[in-house]
């Protein structure tokens, strides 16, 4: 009985210590494991230009427009703090709209603009059926 | 505790086991069935991602499982570190393979879903990278498994790998609440569902279905298992 008890203590001792290293080394991550930089993140801190980031956040509302080569975007990236804006040139993802997330990938030039090599659309958590989405913001989301 | 020790004479579990699987497979494989005939005819399609959506009924589940089944798992492998039940070690082991399958399938239609949603099939995302690292851990815990039994170990070094890997349980839970990522942040939480409902009725089906037909594998192979180990203690007792 002892024994059994001891060994109980014991393996519960260890997953405690687990846990807490994980906890640890976790809080100690959190800027590194970040998938993507906010506008915000780039004004406080902003990287060197030229180095390659990644760059997310919602695309401002009628902030898209095409460049006169037919190929280039330009839009705008905030998160609610700050903005960006950003130019890509290539095709956009399907899911890329105004209002929706996007991630892009890239560089800031010089100018505190951000030139995108990949942008990828970000879908949150939100699923519904069209006729809901519609009933509840009626602007661009029925053009499918 | 007299329920587990009840459960763990072998030949106890067995009168339990044997009737128990086939209701457990086919209810479940009923119950995927209508889920997945309900999620392909019978619920609309999303207002962005259009029909793609529907590979919700199936990467739901499959994660669920990827990370319920280490859940059990490490339940196993506790117990028998404790309690030294063998059948605790054998359900360990039962479960890894099965475990590994529903981290592997979570993982691929995840990436089916990514590439007309995000546009990308893999990014080195927190909640991907995470979801990545338990399949590497279940695979490593089904080879030391392997190689303990062949050694004639007692199971006591996978047990305590089984233990270690629950920590990465939380971080593929929270990954997309600590840090930015390109996965999605819970649809479902204890406020409810950010899935519509329209959406959301044939994941229940699924995710019932699976999780008895994961049920279902897992006491087969701990049949399986014990069936084995009978087979090999009459070999050595007709050589010896």
């Amino acid at each position: 009985m002892t024994a059994k008890h001891q060994r109980l203590t014991l393996a519960l001792l260890a997953l405690l210590a687990i846990t807490g290293a994980a906890l640890l080394a976790l809080s100690g991550l959190r800027d590194q494991a970040a998938f993507f930089y906010a506008p915000a993140d780039l004004r406080r801190a902003p990287p060197a230009a030229g180095t390659a980031i990644r760059l997310g956040g919602m695309v401002a509302r009628g902030s898209v427009s095409k460049a006169a080569d037919g190929v280039t975007t330009r839009f705008v990236v905030g998160d609610g703090q700050a903005t960006t804006p950003v130019t890509y040139r290539g095709i956009l993802p399907d899911l890329f709209r105004e209002g929706s997330g996007v991630v892009a990938e890239g560089r800031l030039d010089t100018a505190g603009t951000f030139v995108a090599d990949t942008i990828l659309a970000k879908h949150d958590e939100r699923y519904m059926p069209p006729e809901v989405a519609g009933a509840l913001h009626k602007t661009e989301t029925l053009e499918r | 505790m007299p329920s587990i020790h009840a459960l763990a004479n072998p030949a106890r579990f067995l009168k339990v086991a044997r009737p128990l699987t086939p209701w457990l497979f086919w209810v479940g494989v009923a119950l995927i069935a209508i889920g997945a005939w309900a999620g392909l005819t019978r619920t609309p399609a999303d207002y962005l991602q259009g029909e793609s959506v529907r590979i919700l009924y199936i990467h739901v589940p499959t994660a669920w499982l990827g990370m319920g089944g280490w859940s059990g798992l490490a339940i196993a492998s506790v117990t028998y570190l404790v309690w030294r039940h063998p059948l605790a070690h054998i359900a360990a082991r039962a479960i890894a393979v099965p475990g590994a399958l529903f981290a592997f399938l979570c993982l691929s239609t995840g990436a089916i879903w990514g590439r007309p949603t995000w546009g990308t099939w893999w990014q080195w995302d927190g909640r991907l990278t995470s979801m990545l690292l338990l399949f590497f851990v279940y695979l490593a815990y089904l080879a030391l498994a392997r190689a303990d039994a062949e050694r004639g170990g007692d199971g006591r070094i996978p047990a305590l790998f089984g233990i270690g890997g629950t920590v990465l349980l939380p971080i593929i839970r929270y990954s997309v609440v600590w840090w930015n990522t390109l996965h999605q942040g819970p649809s479902i939480t204890v406020s409810g569902s950010a899935i519509d409902g329209a959406i959301l009725w044939p994941l229940a089906f699924t995710l019932s279905g699976f999780t008895l037909f994961f049920a279902a594998v897992v006491l087969m192979r701990m049949r399986a298992a014990l069936a084995h180990a009978q087979v090999e203690a009459r070999l050595r007792r007709l050589v010896a």
